[in-house]
């Protein structure tokens, strides 16, 4: 029979990917588990692998061919099988369906990007319009219909507690749209044209700059964000950390500041729950899980990794998941259980010489962590000036979620067991 | 203004329409002999006022519909009375084959100007005389079918309907005859095809009809006094089906019920949902539901025909049910 491979989604906001390439061509027999493709999202490349047995009878899409999530780039089927050959090339008519020898299914099937019901949001018609008028990320959006199905009322509730509020004379009715905020429609970054005096050459945004574009604005617009900085001494960190890395160099495993960072901010979340939690229009969703992100720069941009379970991880888990994660990552050759999820981010500025910098809040996240550079710095000990190893972190808070106080509370936690390291190990 | 019976209210009208007009003219089973007029005494004394022109006919629907599209061709304006709607069955050909047809297929030169007057509904009445059919006659091209829920809506719809010129299927309800409701003493006409809200409210639209419009109103005060404001739209015609209401009801509710007493499957709800559903998609905040007849022949016993049966507690059911997002 034959059998449609369509373009798997690989993550919540994928919507179309790039054929890489093609590991097979027309002709080949491919055998179940054999991988045939290469695709290219904005966060990474993945191969995909047949789901049957056959004969690589039609590549529909070509290299270099952006194809839309769920539409067929090729077909596998038996060798004397009739495999309609009439579709149109993509390459030529690119915005055409090609026609299809079976109908496409309902949900991609692929081998390795694993496509779950729980990706796609749920949300009434209406309550999707008003979102798409107002701006709402859907995402964000708890719903409190049946299988968290997200109505009207859900997003007005997430747009009224979203909006400063106004000078409530009369509570609104719940039918009633609350008076416009600025709408928070995620605009590239506009800047203003240039002088006309000025030349150059406009870049074109890859689909990585897209991304970041889009969510940072909408996490600017969307989250009042609130900032407090803390200066940790690091000298036993290091210390500790240098008998740690000498003790397992034979295992290859090198534990990394960043490292300690996770570690310390996961045991302090544990601590803290309200900041492992995202602002959910109506309510504040706790998270189970300690999932803490870490940002990594990688060419023409930045993504962000997911440590799972980092509470219940050691030092030497996190760092040899980090070291994978992070190559993946470099190398665009992430999985798509390598992001996503994350309660909470860690962006770590410190190999570059940064005395410090403020962070945009990675949304749903409560906060994220702001890491720069340890460095020899002049401090005040016992009334005596001494030079300690000094780094300073800051935090962004998502005010709708949590207060000043809470998270200077949960960063002096974080900065704590940073300079009691024993903590981190035990 | 005067509170009159939905029977009353029917036999105004067509006293008016006959005073008005020689040739409107009555047949049916005992529509002079028995009770005084009629089964259901709608045309009581009116074959003693207009001596000839209300005739009782053999037990025959078949004739009693043929002979009145005959006539209504000749130039006379036919008001047939079917006892129940259940026997407008043996009479079908009749109605769908040569009442709805004669004038497109003549080019308009004939014209079939008829009422067939008939009641649906129930009443210890058993599983052969029990039925709704509002959805047959209304899913037949050139034949207009009209519900009244109340006194007034009946009064000005069967008088509009007798002045039409095309056949008319005017659905009673054996439920609603003695009901009662105000109708003013002076003249009026409703226009077949326009719906009307029967009352105004803010969370749910309610589309309904007939017995279920009274159903619906009832259910309504019972909601009310939980903070619920239903609103009706009660469609009156169900052939050509008015929707405009319901749908500026259901862009401002953006839930939607549908209640027929009939059955579910294959029934006007259906179309009334998926119509709605087809314009007002981005308005929706649930699926649209449906309140409908359990789909059984009708139990003989009073305790079964209820269980089988739609009334305002299923309504209420319902509107909760979706005010609490369980739909």
């Amino acid at each position: 029979m034959a059998t449609n491979i369509t373009m798997p989604q690989m993550g919540f906001d994928m919507t179309e990917g790039t054929i890489a390439a093609w590991l097979k061509k027309e002709g080949d027999p491919v055998t179940r588990g054999e991988a045939i493709a290469e695709i290219e999202t904005d966060k990474t490349t993945i191969q995909i692998e047949a789901f049957s047995d056959g004969i690589l009878r039609k590549i529909v899409a070509q290299p270099g061919q952006k194809v839309p999530v769920g539409e067929v780039i090729a077909i596998i089927a038996d060798p004397n099988e009739v495999v309609e050959a009439a579709s149109p090339s993509p390459v030529e008519q690119p915005t055409q369906t090609p026609a299809l020898v079976t109908p496409p299914a309902p949900t991609p099937v692929t081998a390795s990007g694993v496509v779950t019901e729980s990706d796609r949001v749920i949300a009434t018609p209406v309550a999707r319009r008003i979102a798409q008028e107002r701006g709402v990320d859907l995402r964000l959006v708890k719903g409190t219909g049946p299988e968290g199905r997200i109505t009207k009322a859900d997003v007005e509730a997430f747009i009224l507690s979203a909006t400063p509020a106004p000078t409530k004379v009369e509570p609104p009715a719940p039918v009633v749209v609350p008076p416009p905020p600025p709408v928070p429609v995620p605009t590239p970054v506009a800047a203003p044209p240039p002088p006309v005096s000025v030349s150059g050459e406009k870049q074109p945004l890859t689909r990585m700059r897209q991304t970041i574009a889009t969510r940072m604005v909408a996490s600017k617009q969307q989250v009042p964000h609130f900032y407090i900085t803390v200066s940790v001494e690091m000298d036993a960190a290091l210390a500790l950390r240098e008998q740690i890395n000498a003790a397992l160099q034979a295992e290859g495993v090198k534990v990394s500041v960043n490292d300690m960072v996770i570690r310390a901010a996961a045991l302090a979340l544990r601590r803290f729950p309200n900041l492992n939690a995202s602002f959910a229009g109506d309510g504040i969703q706790r998270h189970d899980q300690v999932n803490v992100g870490v940002a990594v720069s990688v060419p023409d941009g930045l993504v962000t990794v997911t440590v799972r379970d980092a509470d219940k991880k050691s030092l030497r888990q996190i760092s040899l998941e980090m070291a994978g994660l992070a190559a993946r990552a470099r190398e665009g050759k992430m999985q798509p259980a390598d992001y996503g999820g994350q309660t909470f981010t860690i962006s770590n500025l410190g190999m570059y010489r940064v005395d410090n910098f403020i962070a945009i809040v990675n949304q749903p996240d409560a906060a994220i962590l702001a890491v720069a550079t340890a460095q020899p710095a002049p401090v005040v000990r016992e009334g005596q000036i001494v030079i300690r190893t000094m780094m300073n972190m800051t935090l962004s808070g998502d005010h709708r979620v949590t207060d000043g106080a809470e998270a200077a509370q949960f960063l002096n936690e974080i900065k704590r067991l940073l300079e009691n390291p024993w903590g981190l190990v035990l | 203004m005067p509170e009159i019976t939905y029977r009353e209210a029917l036999k105004r009208a067509l006293r008016e329409e006959m005073q008005r007009d020689p040739t409107v003219v009555i047949w049916g089973e005992d529509v002079v002999a028995y009770a005084g007029g009629g089964a259901y005494g709608v045309t009581a004394g009116l074959a003693k006022e207009f001596p000839g022109r209300v005739r009782d006919t053999p037990i025959a629907e078949e004739a009693i519909i043929g002979i009145g599209i005959g006539a209504a061709m000749g130039g006379l304006r036919t008001v047939c009375e079917i006892m129940t709607v259940n026997f407008t069955l043996v009479a079908w050909d009749q109605i769908v084959n040569h009442a709805a047809k004669q004038s497109h297929m003549f080019n308009g030169q004939i014209k079939v100007p008829m009422v067939i007057r008939t009641p649906n509904g129930h009443g210890r009445t058993a599983a052969t005389h029990s039925q709704n059919f509002d959805a047959w006659f209304a899913s037949i091209p050139s034949l207009k079918v009209v519900a009244p829920a109340t006194p007034y809506d009946a009064k000005g719809l069967l008088k509009t309907a007798i002045r039409d010129d095309d056949p008319v299927v005017f659905l009673e309800h054996l439920q609603l005859y003695s009901t009662r409701g105000e109708v003013p003493d002076e003249e009026y006409l409703i226009p077949i095809g326009e719906a009307d809200y029967k009352r105004r409210g803010k969370d749910v639209t309610i589309v309904t009809w007939g017995r279920m419009t009274v159903e619906s109103l009832k259910a309504a005060r019972i909601l009310a006094e939980e903070g619920i404001e239903v609103e009706i739209v009660d469609l009156r015609t169900l052939r050509p089906l008015d929707l405009s209401l319901a749908l500026e009801s259901v862009r401002k509710t953006n839930r939607m019920i549908v209640v027929e007493e009939g059955w579910r499957t294959g029934g006007l709800g259906a179309e009334i949902a998926a119509s709605v559903q087809e314009v007002a998609f981005n308005y929706l905040d649930a699926p649209i539901a449906r309140v409908a007849g359990l789909e059984v022949p009708m139990p003989y016993a009073k305790n079964l025909e209820r269980a089988t049966l739609p009334f305002a507690e299923d309504v209420v059911a319902a509107v909760r049910a979706m005010m609490q997002n369980q739909y």
